[in-house]
């Protein structure tokens, strides 16, 4: 059952990620970014974080990526052209990135019987529902930094808005 | 029953696709995207290794890393409207006043 469900939305991840590579357009792509994030959000809940599911796709797929449309609906923007990127991006970039995929999956792979297994539903113990234990750290031990965030998205909308006026 | 490092790979993959668009595309939009692809591997990546661990603080970082997304997402994108309006272009190779 986990195991499907982690192949199909694994594939479908996998396939958007590639769609927006290879898409010319903006628009395509943004669409296919929503692709990988609902995707990533049946992952997250495969993996017991019910709550960041539902707050993947309110927030990312819902709010970020709506941004994200409608700012390439607002500028107009069309087909990127294809010309040749620097040359430090071709021969160093492209070869470090194979490189970091390469170690990682070969050290994911040969630690594999250390990782473990996840199990469908056995997020966490106790039998505490995951809102609930995540509500209880964020309101308890981390009020301070979830405080602080919302003087950031404060800050972040002051910025937006002084950014996008349009100067007189 | 999956193992955990078959998501941690998925997490690898997602990653270097973002790593790659951000080389290779030439929209200033598609790449700000691409980032947030990144973003999302990385996502993937606590979750599975705070269900490898039974703990929630893992979790936690994760909405951290939304709520930070969000802003930053606010931010840039006023930023790239504010430079389409100055340079009346998209493309990433002609936003170049920092260079020289």
């Amino acid at each position: 059952m986990q195991l499907a469900l982690f192949l199909i939305f694994g594939i479908l991840c996998v396939a958007g990620a590639l769609n927006l590579l290879f898409q010319r357009h903006p628009i395509n792509s943004a669409l296919s970014l929503v692709v990988v994030m609902m995707s990533l959000a049946v992952i997250y809940w495969t993996l017991g974080a019910e709550f960041l599911a539902a707050a993947q796709v309110i927030v990312y797929s819902g709010a970020i990526m709506v941004l994200f449309t409608f700012v390439i609906m607002l500028l107009n923007a069309g087909e990127e052209v294809r010309t040749r990127g620097s040359k430090a991006a071709y021969f160093a970039g492209i070869p470090g990135v194979l490189g970091v995929f390469t170690l990682l999956t070969y050290i994911f792979l040969r630690e594999k019987s250390a990782l473990g297994y996840a199990n469908l539903g056995g997020g966490l113990n106790n039998g505490v529902s995951n809102i609930a234990e995540i509500s209880r750290v964020l309101f308890t031990d981390l009020l301070l930094p979830f405080e602080v965030t919302s003087v950031l998205i404060l800050v972040a909308i002051l910025g937006a808005v002084v950014l996008a006026r349009k100067e007189n | 029953m999956v193992p955990i490092a078959y998501y941690l790979i998925l997490a690898a993959i997602l990653f270097s696709i973002g790593i790659g668009a951000f080389l290779i595309k030439r929209n200033i939009i598609t790449v700000f995207m691409s980032i947030e692809l990144m973003l999302n591997a990385v996502n993937l990546t606590f979750v599975a290794f705070a269900h490898m661990r039974h703990a929630v603080q893992g979790q936690i970082f994760v909405f951290f890393v939304m709520v930070v997304a969000a802003a930053e997402a606010a931010v840039g994108l006023a930023i790239i409207i504010s430079v389409f309006r100055s340079r009346q272009t998209l493309d990433i190779d002609q936003i170049n006043l920092m260079k020289n």
